[in-house]
């Protein structure tokens, strides 16, 4: 790939990851945000952090289907912190719209409510995550140790798509499609690694008894 | 890791050229598919989702019949109004689809002529009423009343009727009649989106027969001036306004006085959150999220907020019905 290919492919990356929170600055400004904007603000945050952190999860399986797309492998730090960034506003809308910091109920929410106590761990998982992004990072932990917590990705993914059907009203199956995707992407993975080694040791697989 | 060298391999391991090109053409085909299944589905819910930004608000409001009406004292003063625009565009009616947008897309299909209500059950004599009888039954009240959902979400709502008390007093129930039932409209045919939740239709609503008889529940006919959208439970539906706002059904079909606590569809979908009585109360939070507060619809986000009341500030009207009943345990 030339690299005016990537950067072109990474400037439209990053205004589509844009998009959404373009759209509800535009219409909190123009006070289109709907009849329950805040509710509306905190829905749209964590579904699209939601779906940026599965569309990184993606791009391994991806990259296992076919060598030809090893590039990918550039874009899933800008997904992931995108991801990030996102779940900070939706944090952060509930922080200050539906909590106002009142930290008495703040602290009834973050032990008795299991769908704030699922995505505040989702959100924990990520800072970590989020903090050990850079290059130096990388370098710094060395690639196995940063490998491994990383992997941490998954059981915030699940915490959070967890988060999200805890907190629809029970009979609601919005959150359906993402979790398939994601029961999908997350099956690839050990798929995909199961259908490689059999590539490479055919002969071996073929005589097992 | 020692790669076998050439001369270990048998020949007969070696993949043959045509074998080896099926397989690649294989891939290349499984490729093609999946990337033109994800483009495609892409096409499809971005079309979708560019339609509803183009398409027009619906426009049968402004043709909407016109109800005439008089003043009453039961209506809630010293609220500023929902504007009509949201209570038409934010329903939960799931028959129609689950999100808050679907029933105004949706519900242009409910057929609200012929309409009649059936009223069985421990009454002396079932009767049918139709709908144009229920309208001239008594004369049409304004009734601005406070409307507070589960959700935390809250409207002001200038609903037209009159109290289900006077329906009720030409049921002639028996005494043995302790509740009643609201069955609401329900035809899989004309409600495709019903499958979109797991729930158990047809939609079952219950009160008691004192919180009935209270002249604050209100046999409802219209809102605004005008008769009931179909998204908000054209033609008839009941409004509870001390309650959860999925206690007052839409789209009444049945009305059946009955000896037993009723079943009803929010209870039966999770007892844990949804109970039978579902006063508006701050200090009994839903299990999920606090009720101490709710946002009202229609202001900017950093307006909303604000304290949810006890009884949905109707308790110096209805506080007197729960003399003695544990609020806690009867949620």
């Amino acid at each position: 790939m030339s690299r005016k290919t990537l950067i072109t492919l990474k400037t439209l990356t990053w205004i589509a990851c844009l998009g959404p929170f373009a759209l509800l600055v535009y219409q909190a400004v123009t006070n289109s945000l709907g009849p329950d904007p805040t509710s509306n603000i905190a829905l749209t945050t964590g579904y699209n952090a939601l779906l940026m952190l599965i569309l990184s999860l993606a791009v391994t399986p991806l990259r296992l289907l076919s060598p030809r797309l090893s590039w990918l492998i550039k874009f899933r730090r800008l997904l992931g912190l995108f991801a990030f960034f996102y779940a900070t506003i939706h944090l952060t809308t509930y922080l200050v719209l539906y909590l106002n910091f009142d930290w008495t109920v703040f602290k009834t929410d973050i032990t008795k409510r299991r769908f704030i106590i699922a995505g505040f761990a989702a959100y924990t998982l990520l800072v970590p995550l989020a903090a050990t992004s850079t290059t130096w990072a990388i370098r710094k932990l060395g690639g196995k140790s940063w490998n491994r917590l990383h992997k941490l990705v998954y059981v915030a993914a699940i915490c959070g798509i967890i988060h999200y059907w805890w907190q629809v009203k029970p009979g609601v199956l919005s959150p359906m499609n993402l979790t398939v995707v994601l029961f999908v992407l997350l099956l690839a993975r050990p798929v995909l690694a199961w259908v490689h080694a059999r590539r490479a040791r055919p002969a071996a697989y073929s005589r097992a008894s | 890791m020692l790669i076998r060298k050439p001369s270990d391999i048998p020949s007969s391991e070696i993949t043959s050229e045509s074998s080896y090109k099926d397989f690649l053409s294989r891939r290349r085909f499984l490729r093609t598919a999946v990337s033109g299944a994800a483009v495609a589905g892409g096409a499809i819910v971005g079309a979708d989702r560019i339609a509803d930004l183009l398409s027009p608000r619906t426009s049968a409001l402004a043709d909407a019949a016109k109800l005439e009406t008089v003043k009453s004292p039961l209506s809630t003063t010293g609220e500023q109004l929902t504007s009509l625009e949201d209570i038409t565009h934010y329903n939960n009616y799931y028959e129609f689809g689950v999100q808050k947008t679907d029933p105004a897309k949706n519900a242009g299909v409910l057929p609200t002529r012929p309409w009649t209500v059936k009223v069985d059950g421990l009454v002396k004599q079932p009767k049918t009423f139709d709908i144009e009888a229920l309208l001239k039954l008594r004369p049409l009240e304004d009734r601005v009343y406070r409307h507070r959902c589960v959700e935390a979400w809250s409207m002001v709502i200038p609903w037209i009727g009159y109290s289900l008390s006077e329906l009720i007093k030409q049921c002639d129930p028996l005494p043995s009649a302790k509740y009643v039932q609201f069955l609401s409209y329900y035809d899989k045919k004309v409600e495709k989106w019903t499958d979109e939740s797991s729930i158990f239709w047809p939609y079952s609503e219950g009160l008691r027969m004192d919180e009935a008889m209270h002249p604050l529940t209100l046999l409802t006919f219209g809102l605004y001036g005008q008769v009931l959208p179909n998204q908000d439970g054209a033609p008839v539906r009941i409004v509870v306004p001390w309650k959860y706002g999925f206690k007052s059904a839409k789209s009444i079909v049945t009305v059946r006085f009955v000896e037993k606590m009723p079943e009803t569809t929010w209870y039966q979908q999770n007892p844990r959150e949804y109970g039978f009585y579902s006063n508006v109360n701050p200090s009994h939070d839903h299990p999920r999220w606090s009720q101490k507060t709710e946002r009202r619809i229609g202001l900017p986000f950093y307006a909303q907020r604000r304290t949810t009341l006890m009884f949905n500030g109707y308790a110096e009207q209805v506080a007197s019905l729960y003399n003695g009943m544990n609020l806690d345990k009867y949620y």
